[in-house]
């Protein structure tokens, strides 16, 4: 099992897409069992014996597992009983625990990276490639998933594993090479190597970590929200703009019991459903709360009605004292309000636009963009060359368009606009996601700076070890409500993933170590921290 | 960075010049399939250029289309697609030619007024698209087109001798517009023509529509709702707000559109009133990409190929048929949808490149210069 690690924008899917024949090399050769080889289709690499997970499922969810796995290659074992037991006896060959017959919109997303496994493998693959095949999974099913891996390794196949969750790596993996910047900078041995100098390789330099040093919470409150409660298709979207759908499908499914699981909440029909079910908190100056879940369990319409883009249909938002549930999105940033949205594609920037545009973007009616009714260019433009400059956003200038800087890059400059503006309270949703480690230090910087100086930080992420590393309060939000909550200082990810689950609830404890004694959890917690 | 600005001219030019260089080359094919001289034509409607008289109906006949096509354009910079510019502009010019054929004010409060009513019922008209989009979700494609509909039929009513209508021997007019409503002009002389004064208010307002939209606060909502409403909304943009607010500016603008011709020379709406301005407009808008400045080229260009076109059906040796320049400007529409496409995508692309390079170069050199100290 062979790892490949690098930042973003590295190389590692482009040498993949030339592994899959999915792109051509312009120079150089691969080789497989010693004999030299060109593909010019993912065909060509199917017939090498060499097949691909991709990071997003290539499924018709509409289709049963079956029709999935022989669409594209009737040709093999024909589309029935003959694929149907060849698809059994892959699936115990391996533990995967295929159901054939089960429709795959029915699937958690642990499930369906199974499928995707086994469609690869019923195209005779000896080679398999997944890109990034944990980044949609909690721990318990990372390790499940792990497990299918070994299996296969034991049975003969290699694996290329492409990831940047360290750990997991070495974990994993007999052996690692590391590419920076599309050429190879070292290859590593799991025993003998460390996260820590794994990823030094990976940024090329010494690297900092999520901790925050001393707790900075006052008892002063700066957002409290009081049963928030969202109904499913409530506060309806006229113009558009469809909520990305989560995949409501992977609750219940815990990964290390393929067969019994999925999906109760999600199809029952009538009344509607709760997608955010009575949520009430208080965040104050210089906390950060960190909320961990499974995407799609609430945190979108929880950052909708915060933001004020989606009204709540219950409950109310107070800010610095005032209600402020009935405002609209440009009042609420206005009087304080910063947003580093979860996708700064659709919601943080326009693409084609100028860098200086997008720094008005969000706060057009503030200085230094705007006087009274005019838009002050200048101003703008000079306070974009201030926050290149002091969020090392790495451009050649503020006159090109968004969209040609790196996804890290793209994010400090998010960051600095929405740091520019002193807010008093921040929601910071998967902050670092698709950034590389570099960036990835400077932006828990800023955070860490803003909220020694009295910033609340709502905090929400799909990477557990910046949730812990950086916030001061942890609540685990699951199917819509605030299932559970737990002290950042002593939790470990697997705790919290079980939580993340449904699998646990009220106040987390670490097993390890002497219970601390917080029930309510909403208070400023740790002191000493 | 003023490399970055000369690639956005270029790129900006580079669109329309391509598609016109298409559409000529299309036409010529169209012209060699039916056993034509495929260059002469062109050459004939340029030779009608160098006349004062032709001049001067190209400008006057831009003027309209320049108008409509601004009202067209504000709606495509939010990504609104008003058809109903047509239905506005007629709806409006009738509605201007009965108050001013009824109502007579001295001419410094009648000329304003009528322009007031003209924006007012163009708004009006508009407005209703506006207003159910953003009730009840209804798409403005759809909800235009209809009211054009219903615009012609109001009109029929409108002109009806027993409402306001005026038999005028065979055509239906709405009366002679008092002479305090009529739009001084530029009189170049009998055997030239006059320039209408509406011109001025055409270039006004596009001066006025750059300035709106890219020095004022609610100009940059309105971009930004056009280039990304996900993003516009996280912003704090209204987005219904901002769909109605632009739906009710480009129909007052639309509005404007046939006025230049009411007020400068007809002073009355028959049934001659041309039709059909609001759907030329959009053409126009898309060749000069939303930019008045472009607006302005296409709307002149399309001027002369109405105007100079005529002359081919009289040419001698051999006559030509008008409809060529209906052809080419059909075939300009086609051409420029393919090419503003490639050429933005292309645009892009090379820009992530370019940026991608220099910020490589940039990182060498730091390298190096490490590596020295």
């Amino acid at each position: 099992m062979h790892a490949l690690v690098g930042e973003n924008g590295a190389g590692k899917s482009t040498l993949m897409k030339i592994l899959y024949g999915m792109q051509k090399p312009d120079e150089g050769t691969i080789a497989i069992d010693g004999e030299q080889v060109s593909f010019s289709s993912p065909a060509d690499a199917i017939a090498r014996g060499i097949g691909m997970v991709h990071q997003h499922f290539m499924l018709a969810d509409n289709l049963t597992v079956l029709e999935n796995v022989v669409l594209g290659s009737e040709k093999l074992y024909g589309i029935g009983g003959n694929a149907r037991k060849k698809i059994a006896e892959i699936s115990d060959r391996y533990g995967l625990g295929i159901r054939p017959d089960v429709l795959v919109e029915d699937l958690g997303v642990a499930d369906r990276q199974r499928v995707e496994i086994l469609k690869v493998l019923f195209r005779g693959a000896k080679t398999l490639i997944l890109d990034e095949p944990t980044a949609v999974l909690v721990p318990q099913e990372v390790d499940a998933l792990f497990d299918n891996l070994r299996e296969l390794k034991s049975e003969g196949l290699s694996v290329i594993f492409i990831s940047h969750k360290l750990g997991e790596v070495l974990s994993v993996a007999d052996d690692i090479t590391v590419i920076r910047r599309g050429t190879t900078v070292g290859t590593a041995i799991p025993s003998e190597t460390t996260p820590r100098q794994l990823a030094e390789l990976m940024v090329g330099s010494e690297l900092p970590t999520p901790e925050t040093a001393e707790s900075t919470v006052t008892d002063k409150p700066v957002v409290t929200v009081k049963n928030l409660t969202v109904y499913a298709g409530g506060g309806i979207a006229s113009l558009g703009e469809v909520g990305a759908q989560p995949e409501t499908a992977t609750v219940g499914s815990s990964g290390a019991a393929p067969g019994a699981d999925v999906l109760t909440e999600a199809t029952t029909p009538g009344a509607a459903k709760r997608v955010l079910d009575d949520v009430s908190f208080t965040i104050h100056a210089g906390e950060v709360m960190g909320i961990a879940g499974v995407e799609g369990n609430g945190q979108t319409e929880l950052i909708d009605a915060l933001i004020g883009t989606k009204h709540a249909d219950s409950g109310a938002i107070e800010f610095l004292g005032e209600d402020i549930t009935g405002w609209q999105t440009r009042k609420r940033r206005e009087s304080g309000v910063g947003y580093i949205p979860e996708d700064r594609h659709r919601q943080g920037l326009l693409l084609e636009s100028p860098l200086w545009e997008n720094r008005i973007l969000g706060h057009v009616t503030e200085k230094p963009n705007a006087k009274g009714f005019w838009l002050d260019i200048k101003g703008a433009q000079a306070d974009t060359r201030r926050i290149v400059e002091e969020f090392d956003v790495r451009t050649p200038g503020i006159d090109v368009t968004a969209a040609s800087l790196s996804g890290g890059n793209q994010q400090k400059l998010i960051v600095g606009r929405e740091m520019s503006h002193n807010p008093k309270f921040l929601i910071a949703a998967h902050p670092t996601r698709g950034v590389d480690v570099g960036a990835q230090a400077q932006i828990w910087d800023r955070i860490r700076e803003a909220r020694r100086e009295g910033l609340a930080v709502l905090l929400i992420s799909a990477d557990l070890d910046e949730l812990i590393g950086l916030s001061d309060t942890l609540r685990v939000i699951y199917d819509g409500k605030l299932v559970a909550d737990a002290d950042p200082a002593t939790i470990t990810p697997e705790e919290l993933g079980s939580a993340m689950t449904g699998a646990a609830s009220g106040h987390l404890e670490h097993v390890d170590t002497a219970p601390e004694g917080h029930e309510g959890a909403a208070g400023p917690e740790d002191e000493a921290r | 960075m003023k490399k970055f600005d000369k690639e956005r001219v270029l790129l900006a030019v580079a669109g329309p010049v391509i598609a016109l260089v298409l559409a000529i080359a299309l036409t010529s094919i169209v012209l060699l399939a039916s056993n034509r001289n495929p260059f002469e034509p062109y050459v004939l409607m340029l030779q009608q250029l160098p006349y004062s008289d032709i001049q001067v109906l190209i400008i006057n006949q831009a003027a309209m289309y320049y108008i409509a096509a601004i009202a067209v354009a504000l709606g495509f910079r939010m990504n609104l697609f008003n058809i109903g510019v047509d239905g506005q502009y007629r709806l409006a010019a009738v509605m201007t030619a009965v108050v001013g054929a009824n109502v007579g004010l001295p001419a410094f409060l009648q000329i304003p007024m009528l322009l007031l009513v003209a924006m007012l019922t163009g708004a009006f008209w508009a407005g209703i698209a506006g207003v159910l989009k953003v009730t009840r979700g209804v798409s403005e494609v759809v909800a235009t087109i209809m009211l054009n509909a219903i615009a012609t039929s109001v009109i029929g009513y409108i002109t009806l001798a027993n409402v306001w209508g005026v038999q005028v021997g065979n055509n239906m007019t709405t009366g002679v517009m008092k002479k305090s409503g009529w739009f001084p002009g530029i009189n170049l002389g009998s055997d030239v023509g006059e320039i209408y004064g509406m011109v001025f208010v055409a270039i006004a307002l596009g001066i006025g529509y750059w300035v709106v939209l890219n020095r004022t606060r609610f100009g940059f909502d309105l971009r930004a709702t056009g280039a990304s409403e996900s993003a516009a909304a996280a912003s704090g943009v209204d987005a219904k707000r901002m769909v109605l607010v632009s739906m009710l500016i480009s129909g007052a603008v639309s509005g404007l559109a046939g006025l230049p011709l009411l007020l400068g020379d007809s002073h009355t709406y028959s049934l001659d009133f041309p039709a059909g301005l609001g759907f030329t407009a959009i053409g126009i808008a898309l060749l000069g990409r939303n930019n008045p400045g472009g607006i302005a080229f296409a709307a002149l260009l399309w001027a002369f190929l109405d105007k100079a076109s005529p002359a081919l059906d009289y040419a001698t040796p051999v006559a030509y048929e008008k409809e060529i320049a209906t052809i080419m400007q059909g075939l300009i529409v086609f051409s420029v949808v393919i090419s503003y496409e490639a050429v933005r995508q292309w645009g892009l692309r090379r820009q992530q490149r370019q940026v991608g390079a220099e910020l490589a170069a940039a990182a060498a050199q730091n390298t190096k210069k490490e590596v020295a100290a």
